[in-house]
């Protein structure tokens, strides 16, 4: 796959310009993950949370890593609707590597999350948040790992139905109870002990624990390299589904 | 010399109400240069032929060589001599001609400035050149259809595969296409497979023609021969024997009549 590179930068290129045209859905995309800083943040400044450090070290890494699920998990809309302009097919017959035309718009998306999570923690900043910057550096890379996983799978999902009506359902029913069971909001570890121990079967809970492991700058106990493991066995997966689903010609 | 020959090339979808075959065994021989009209009514399965032979689709059954490279075994050598323009196109009503013909000579692996060079000699060619930097929202029915066959035509493909290139035009742009096809192969030695369900367009434009239906090849050849063979009277139309072998009329009537 000598081309690889060369194609994956070139529909990053063709989504990255594209995603720039459309500035007020870059804008709608930050307003929930604000809002929560903004209206929800400031609840919990004096609450105990039994976790690490200060409830914003606490709430943040919550935050991205919801912002990470919602948005990779519906990156494939966007495809289902450009394939019904025929622009896949079209991209498709041409010799372009199947696996570039599924990294170059999951490389687009790790961009449009990191740059929405500098954002939101120079935010988070200006309201109280302290953390270490190598913890936070650890964080972001965990949320890009999240979103190549969640993307690739995302799209592979895309690529098989043919309506947003037929998407939009499976996704809700699958990230709901992910975000509900991973410790988004508070940490589970509040929890009564069967919702600690079932949350403990949803992956992305270790990255939510790793992520505010890293802000809290705890980097020796176990959690950010937990975090790590299920990150990357996540990735491998997702990427290798993923793949497969677009080098096979869409039925 | 053959530059598509199929063995019966076939094509069972699965679907949520159990199997569907579309294509049942085609066997076809195209030569160097030819043009070849698909003649059928819709759903006989032109597209979903069309759709194997550029790679789109797996056959489920039967082989086929397109322009020397095993459709199985070397897709991505098939995909570097052919162009193909689906039915409804394929372009981003938000990116500009230009960026449409760019981005598309560098997905066939050409350099920057070769993709904008090319890019400027097919808009000169195609009579796109005042509109290279319009969104392709922008564009009329038949301003799209040079585009689309533009963004076929990049990397000059020996073969050139156009799913009903002409359904929905006006009259003046359907007869632009046609020199726009005829000419292709008289100056770039171009092969075409076309599909239509206009019978005058086949007739016009075809050297032969092959009559689809229900998935199978129902009836091929020039237009005069199968008037002679299935018309039944020495001035039956087009229409006539195309009725014979199908048992009804091509899909819609023809819009309008078009001087050739
Ligand atoms: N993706 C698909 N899934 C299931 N059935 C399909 C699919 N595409 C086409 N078909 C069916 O295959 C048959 C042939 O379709 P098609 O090749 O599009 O015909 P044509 O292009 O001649 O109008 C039709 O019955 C159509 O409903
Ligand atoms: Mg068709």
């Amino acid at each position: 796959m000598p081309h690889l590179v060369s194609d994956t930068a070139l529909i990053f290129g063709r989504y990255a310009r594209q995603t720039l045209r459309s500035t007020p859905a870059l804008v709608f995309g930050m307003v929930q993950p604000l809002l929560f800083l903004v209206f929800f943040g400031p609840l919990l400044t004096d609450v105990p949370l039994g976790g690490q450090g200060s409830s914003w070290q606490t709430i943040v890494p919550g935050i991205l890593v919801q912002l990470g699920l919602f948005s990779a998990s519906f990156a494939g809309i966007g495809l289902i609707l450009e394939r019904r302009t025929g622009v896949i097919e079209r991209m498709r017959v041409t010799p372009v590597s199947r696996l570039a035309l599924l990294m170059g718009r999951v490389l687009k998306d790790v961009v449009q999350l990191l740059t929405q999570s500098v954002v939101l923690v120079c935010v988070a900043v200006a309201l109280g948040l302290r953390a270490p910057v190598l913890g936070v550096a650890i964080g972001f890379l965990f949320v890009g790992v999240l979103t190549v996983s969640l993307a690739s799978l995302s799209y592979a999902l895309a690529m098989r139905v043919a309506t947003p009506q037929g998407f939009a359902p499976v996704i809700n029913s699958l990230t709901m109870p992910a975000m509900l069971l991973s410790g988004i909001l508070l940490p589970m570890s509040l929890g009564p002990r069967w919702l600690d121990v079932t949350s403990h079967f949803v992956p992305f809970r270790y990255l939510v624990d790793g992520v505010r492991a890293a802000f809290a700058g705890e980097y020796g106990d176990g959690k950010i390299a937990s975090a790590a493991v299920v990150a990357t066995a996540l990735a491998a997966v997702s990427v290798t589904l993923g793949a497969r689903l677009f080098r096979q010609a869409g039925a | 010399m053959a530059v598509i020959t199929t063995n019966g090339l076939t094509h069972t979808f699965r679907t949520k109400r159990g199997p569907v075959t579309a294509v049942r065994g085609i066997d076809l021989t195209v030569e160097r240069g030819e043009i070849l009209g698909f003649l059928g009514p819709n759903g006989a399965g032109k597209t979903t032929t069309l759709r194997m032979l550029t790679t789109l689709l797996p056959p489920t059954g039967g082989s086929a060589t397109v322009a020397g490279h095993d459709l199985a075994r070397d897709p991505a050598g098939v995909r570097r001599r052919i162009g193909y323009v689906a039915q409804s196109g394929g372009v981003d009503p938000t990116v500009s001609v230009r960026e449409e013909l760019v981005t598309q000579g560098r997905l066939y692996r050409m350099d920057k400035p070769g993709a904008t060079a090319r890019a400027a000699e097919l808009a000169r060619e195609l009579d796109l050149t005042a509109l290279l930097d319009r969104p392709c929202a922008a564009l009329s029915g038949g301003q799209r259809r040079r585009l689309d066959i533009a963004l076929g035509l990049v990397h000059r493909p020996g073969i050139l595969f156009l799913d009903e290139p002409t359904t929905g035009l006006d009259p003046g742009s359907r007869a632009d296409l046609w020199q726009l096809i005829r000419r292709l192969r008289a100056e770039h030695g171009m092969t075409v497979c076309l599909t239509t369900h206009y019978l005058d367009e086949a007739e016009a434009l075809s050297d032969r023609l092959v009559i689809v239906d229900q998935g199978l090849v129902a009836a091929e050849g020039t237009a005069r021969d199968l008037k002679a063979e299935y018309g039944g009277s020495p001035d039956a139309t087009l229409q006539d024997a195309f009725i014979a072998v199908t048992g009804r009329g091509a899909a819609p009537r023809d819009p309008a009549p078009l001087a050739v």
